[in-house]
């Protein structure tokens, strides 16, 4: 009986100490996009009052006009970050912008808002949202 | 007296357009018009029609972004999420 014990006692301890690194792991992968957001912006986001359009920006749907200043806010943060990157990478502001835009798109969380192709805003549901034939 | 003998037989004198019985339009002429009528609406059956949208026609100002561009830049904006992740 205690023979059969024996060989299970080290893969037990393999897998304590597994099972939290990977937890850790996946949090380490998600957490970053949420942590960083300013309260107001993320609960904008959530209320879908604010959603990513397909040119890289965000657009306001809802809210008042302090949901208006926060998202030029950010959109000239954007601007500005898509203006150095274009630059490093020879591309124009407009190219790269779309490209994250598309990556911004495919990376919202279901309930947030998004703009598909024809220019109409959608909720994100469980499955892919509508992007543009050339996104990646 | 002879009667003429004729050397080959010939088809009546009267043709089949003829044979109208007094109408209007022969049967000749008729089956003309047909063929016309026929022939005029054959391109009509085959026409596209336009119609104007109802929708406003929208013009697609990314259209000149290259695809090839979009493949390039898709990790450096992938990586510029993680580098700003305030803005994002």
């Amino acid at each position: 009986m205690t023979h059969d014990f024996q060989p299970v006692r080290p893969r037990m301890w393999k897998a304590l100490l597994i099972a939290p690194a990977l937890v850790m792991a996946f949090a380490g992968l998600s957490a970053p996009a949420w942590a960083d957001r300013d309260p107001a912006y993320a609960a904008a986001r959530a209320a879908g009052q604010v959603g990513e359009k397909t040119d890289g920006y965000l657009g306001v749907i809802g809210g008042g006009g302090d949901v208006r200043a926060m998202a030029d806010k950010i959109n000239i943060q954007r601007r500005a970050n898509y203006t150095e990157r274009a630059a490093s990478q020879s591309a124009t502001v407009e190219e790269y912008a779309f490209t994250q835009g598309c990556v911004l798109i495919q990376r919202t969380a279901p309930g947030e808002k998004y703009q598909a192709p024809d220019g109409s805003w959608q909720t994100r549901g469980a499955g892919a949202p509508q992007r543009d034939p050339r996104c990646p | 007296m002879m009667s003429p003998r004729l050397t080959s037989p010939v088809p009546p004198a009267t043709s089949f357009g003829m044979r109208g019985r007094g109408k209007e339009t022969s049967g000749r002429r008729a089956s003309y018009a047909l063929a016309m009528v026929m022939t005029g609406s054959m391109p009509l059956a085959g026409c596209i029609s336009v119609n104007a949208p109802d929708k406003p026609i929208v013009i697609e100002l990314n259209i000149n972004i290259k695809q090839e561009v979009i493949y390039r830049l898709a990790e450096d904006v992938k990586q510029n999420i993680e580098a700003n992740p305030d803005i994002f």
